[in-house]
C-alpha cells in the first residue's frame, strides 16, 4: 500500500516534489496517532483512577465518557493562552512547543509491527534516550520564563530529577543493548524471537527492568515522582502560568512521554512485536502467532502503561532529598553492579 | 513607616528568596498566609500571617442572646461543630445550674465522638492528598458520608449541626439513628485495614513523616499545644479524662499518647484515637437511657452576673469557653481558646530546617484549621 501511495505521489507532484509532500503526509499521520494516543491514554487515566477511588469517572460526555477527553481538548483550544506581563515572552511560548516536539521526535524509531516502522535507526534507543532528554530543557525553559518562583522552584526540581535519572534508566537500556548486541529497534526485538529478555536475560535483566520502570516513571514526572510539579507544595509546578493551548502542549507531552516510555520498555524487555513462546508449548505457540504483532505490541504498552497509571494513584510522593537519594545511593549502584553481572552473562554466553 | 513594613516581611540575602504559600494555596486548607525564606529547598525562617478569614465571632456574640450565640461557634472549627457547640452549652449550663438529663448526656457524647470520628477521617484523607497520593482522600469519604447521613437524619444538617441546645439537645434522635451507627462501626471496623494499607505501612508515607517536624515536649508546653499535637510529644492533655463533661465520666477509653513527636507519631496518636472514639460509641449506643431530651429552660436565659469557663476537648485540641455575665439576656464578653491558634505557634520551630515538602507535612499533621485561628 505504500508503495501505492508512493506511486500517485509521484505522478501528481513529479519526482522533485512527491518525496516532500510524502514526508508532510508521513508527520501528519504520525501527529494524528500520538495525539490520538495520548487522548485515549488521558481518558483511561481517568478511568482508571475512577475506579480504584470508587468513582465513575467521565460520564456524561459520550457513552460513559469516551468523548470526555477530545471535548477537554476543543475546550482548551477556546481559552485564552495567557503570557503574565513579566514573563520572558520569546521563552515563554517556545517552552512548550519544545516539549511537544521533543516527544513527538522520539516517536520515530519506534517498531509497531513487523512491517510499521518510520525510520529502522541503527542507532535507535539512543536515539530515543538522548532526544527525549532535551525536555528537560523545555521544562527549564517554561519554569524561568514564567518568572513565577513556583514555576521556577518546580523547573529546577525537575532538572535535577532528570538529569539523575537518565543515567539510571541509561544503565538499564544498556544491560539489554549489552545483551542483545544491538542498538537498533527491529535489532532489539529481531534478537527476542526465541524469548524476551525480561525472561532469558536472567536476573540482570530482571533488575534492570525494575529499574528501568522506576527511572523512567521519575523521568516523566509523575507521581510518585512528581515533584516539579507537585500540586500540593508547587500548586502547578513549572506550567503554573500557562493557560489554553499553551497548558495542553504541556499535557498532551507527558501523555506522549508516558507512550513513548511504555513503548521503549516494550521494546528493550518484553519482545516488541514479538508473541509470547513458551518452548514445548507447540500448539499454544501457534495460538499466539495468530495474533497480529500491532495487536501484541500495543497489548503490552497498554500493560505498561496501566502500571504507570497505578503508581500515580497509590503511592504518596518523595521528598526531593530522598528523590535523589534514591537514585545516587541506590539505583545507580545497583545498576552499575548489575551491568556487570549482565556483561559477565553475555559474555560467558548464558543467555537462554 | 517603612520600618513598620520591613518588620512586619521577611527579608532575603542574595542566595534566598522569599515566597509567599497561601492564602490561596492547595495545601493550607483555607485562607492562611504563609511567608518563607528558602534557602533553596530549604526554610530558613517562617511568618504565619492571619486575618483572612477573621469574622469577629467572639464581637458578634454580645449581640446575641445566650440561645443564639451557640450557633456561631459552628463557624469556627466547622469539622468540631458540635463539639464548639457542646462547649458553649455546657458553659451556659454550669452558669444557670440546670441539671441536664442523662439521655441528653449521652446523646451529646455521642454526636461529639461521631463528630471527632468524621473530622479524623477527612484529616486523613486530606494528609494523604497533601502527600500526593490522592486514592485516600475517597477511602475517607466514604464512612464520612456515612457519619454525615446519620447527622443529617436526626440534626437536619450534615456539617454544622447546630444541636445542642442549653439543658440537652434541640430534638430526639432519629428511630433509625442506633442501627445506622452500629452499621457505621462495623463497616469502619471491616474497612480500617485499608486505610493502614494505603498509608500508615506505606515506605514512602513512612519516611516522609518519621522524623520530620519534630517538637519536643518541653516546645509542646510551653507553646500551649493541645490535642493530639501535644499528645503526640508526651503530654497527656485529654480534658475528656482530666475533666469528664456530659458522659465521659462512665465510659472506658484509653488517652493515646506518642513520645517522639514527629508527623508519624501524629498520626498514628489520630488513628488510635479513631479506634478509642468507636470504642466509646459502642459503650454507649446500646445504653441510652430513656427520658427527657432536654432539660426545661425559661424562654430567656438570664445567667447571674459572673464569669464562667467551661474547656472540652475537639478534634483538634482544647476548647475553653469562657463567658462573663452581666446578668442580662446577652452575654458581656466571650473568648474561645481554640486549639488550632496554640497548635499553629508550633509550626514555625518544627518546620525550620526543613523541606518545602516537609513543610505540608507538618500542616497536615497539624490538622490546622483556618476560620478556626482566626474567628
Amino acid at each position: 500500500m505504500i508503495t501505492w501511495i508512493g506511486n500517485k505521489l509521484t505522478e501528481i507532484f513529479g519526482t522533485t516534489l512527491a518525496p516532500y509532500v510524502g514526508y508532510v503526509l508521513i508527520g501528519f499521520a504520525i501527529i494524528t496517532l500520538v495525539v490520538l494516543m495520548a487522548v485515549i491514554s488521558i481518558y483511561l487515566e481517568r478511568k482508571i483512577a475512577a475506579f480504584m477511588q470508587m468513582r465513575l469517572g467521565p460520564m456524561r460526555v459520550g457513552k460513559w465518557g469516551t468523548l470526555q477527553a477530545f471535548a477537554d481538548v476543543f475546550k482548551l483550544m477556546l481559552k485564552e493562552s495567557l503570557t503574565p506581563a513579566q514573563a520572558d515572552k520569546q521563552l515563554f511560548n517556545i517552552a512548550p512547543y519544545l516539549v511537544l516536539t521533543v516527544s513527538f521526535l522520539a516517536f520515530a524509531p519506534i517498531a509497531f509491527s513487523p512491517s510499521l516502522q518510520l525510520w529502522d535507526l541503527n542507532i535507535g534507543v539512543l536515539y530515543v534516550t538522548s532526544v527525549s532528554s532535551v525536555g528537560v530543557i523545555g521544562i527549564l525553559m517554561a519554569g524561568w520564563a514564567s518568572n513565577n518562583k513556583y514555576s521556577l522552584l518546580g523547573a529546577m526540581r525537575s532538572g535535577a530529577q532528570i538529569v539523575s535519572y537518565e543515567l539510571s534508566a541509561g544503565i538499564a537500556i544498556l544491560t539489554i543493548v549489552m545483551m542483545s548486541g544491538s542498538l537498533s529497534v527491529s535489532g532489539i526485538i529481531q534478537s527476542q524471537a526465541d524469548g524476551w529478555w525480561i525472561f532469558k536475560g536472567h536476573i540482570p535483566a530482571i533488575i534492570a527492568f525494575v529499574i528501568f520502570a522506576i527511572a523512567s516513571t521519575a523521568e516523566l514526572n509523575r507521581a510518585p515522582f512528581d515533584l516539579a510539579e507537585a500540586e500540593q507544595e508547587l500548586t502547578a509546578g513549572f506550567h503554573t502560568e500557562y493557560s489554553g493551548m499553551q497548558f495542553a502542549m504541556f499535557f498532551l507531552a507527558e501523555y506522549t512521554n508516558m507512550f513513548i516510555v511504555s513503548m521503549l520498555g516494550t521494546t528493550l524487555f518484553l519482545g516488541g512485536w514479538m508473541p509470547l513462546h513458551i518452548a514445548g508449548w507447540e500448539s499454544f505457540n501457534h495460538l499466539m502467532d495468530k495474533i497480529p504483532p500491532f495487536l501484541w505490541f500495543f497489548g503490552k504498552v497498554f500493560i505498561s502503561l496501566f502500571m504507570i497509571i497505578w503508581f500515580r494513584w497509590t503511592f504518596p510522593r518523595l521528598r526531593i532529598d530522598q528523590l535523589l537519594k534514591l537514585e545516587w545511593k541506590y539505583l545507580l549502584p545497583i545498576g552499575m553492579v548489575n551491568l556487570v553481572f549482565g556483561a559477565i552473562i553475555t559474555w560467558l554466553g548464558w543467555i537462554l | 513607616m517603612e520600618q513598620t513594613i520591613n518588620n512586619r516581611i521577611l527579608q532575603s540575602s542574595d542566595d534566598e528568596f522569599i515566597i509567599n504559600v497561601g492564602p490561596q494555596h492547595p495545601s493550607t486548607h483555607g485562607v492562611l498566609h504563609l511567608q518563607l525564606r528558602l534557602d533553596g529547598e530549604e526554610i530558613a525562617d517562617l511568618k504565619p500571617f492571619l486575618g483572612y478569614i477573621h469574622r469577629g465571632i467572639e464581637k458578634m456574640c454580645e449581640s446575641l442572646t445566650y440561645k443564639q450565640f451557640i450557633y456561631l461557634t459552628s463557624r469556627m472549627d466547622y469539622l468540631s461543630a458540635h463539639i464548639n457547640n457542646q462547649a458553649c452549652c455546657l458553659a451556659i449550663e454550669k452558669s444557670l445550674q440546670v441539671e441536664v438529663p442523662e439521655r441528653a448526656k449521652v446523646i451529646r457524647t455521642l454526636m461529639a465522638e461521631l463528630t471527632r470520628l468524621a473530622s479524623h477521617q477527612l484529616w486523613w484523607g486530606s494528609t494523604g492528598l497533601d502527600m500526593g497520593a490522592v486514592s485516600p482522600f475517597f477511602y475517607a469519604f466514604r464512612e464520612r458520608e456515612m457519619i454525615l447521613e446519620i447527622f443529617e437524619e436526626t440534626c437536619g444538617s450534615r456539617l454544622t449541626m447546630n444541636y445542642c441546645v442549653p439543658g440537652g439537645v434541640m430534638n430526639d434522635i432519629h428511630p433509625d439513628f442506633v442501627s445506622k451507627v452500629k452499621k457505621l462501626i462495623q463497616q469502619f471496623k471491616a474497612n480500617i485495614h485499608e486505610y493502614d494499607e494505603l498509608l500508615t505501612g506505606n515506605p514512602i508515607f513512612q519516611s516522609r513523616t518519621r522524623g520530620v517536624g519534630y517538637l519536643p515536649k518541653e516546645d509542646a508546653i510551653s507553646l500551649a499545644c493541645s490535642g493530639p499535637v501535644a499528645r503526640a510529644s508526651g503530654i497527656s492533655c485529654d480534658v475528656r479524662k482530666k475533666e469528664p463533661y456530659d458522659a465521659y465520666d462512665r465510659v472506658e477509653f484509653e488517652e493515646i499518647i506518642a513520645s517522639e513527636g514527629d508527623c508519624f507519631a501524629r498520626y498514628r496518636v489520630r488513628m488510635k484515637e479513631m479506634l478509642e472514639s468507636m470504642k466509646i460509641i459502642e459503650q454507649l449506643i446500646d445504653n441510652i437511657p430513656a427520658g427527657d431530651y432536654r432539660a426545661k429552660i425559661k424562654g430567656i436565659i438570664k445567667p447571674p452576673a459572673g464569669e464562667y469557663f467551661q474547656r472540652v476537648e475537639t478534634a483538634r485540641g482544647e476548647l475553653g469557653v469562657f463567658i462573663v455575665s452581666d446578668g442580662s439576656n446577652k452575654p458581656y464578653r466571650v473568648k474561645f481558646r481554640t486549639p488550632n491558634f496554640s497548635n499553629l505557634a508550633a509550626l514555625k520551630p518544627m518546620s525550620l530546617g526543613a523541606k518545602i515538602g516537609d513543610l505540608v507535612a507538618i500542616m497536615a499533621s497539624l490538622d490546622l484549621i483556618i476560620p478556626d485561628i482566626d474567628r
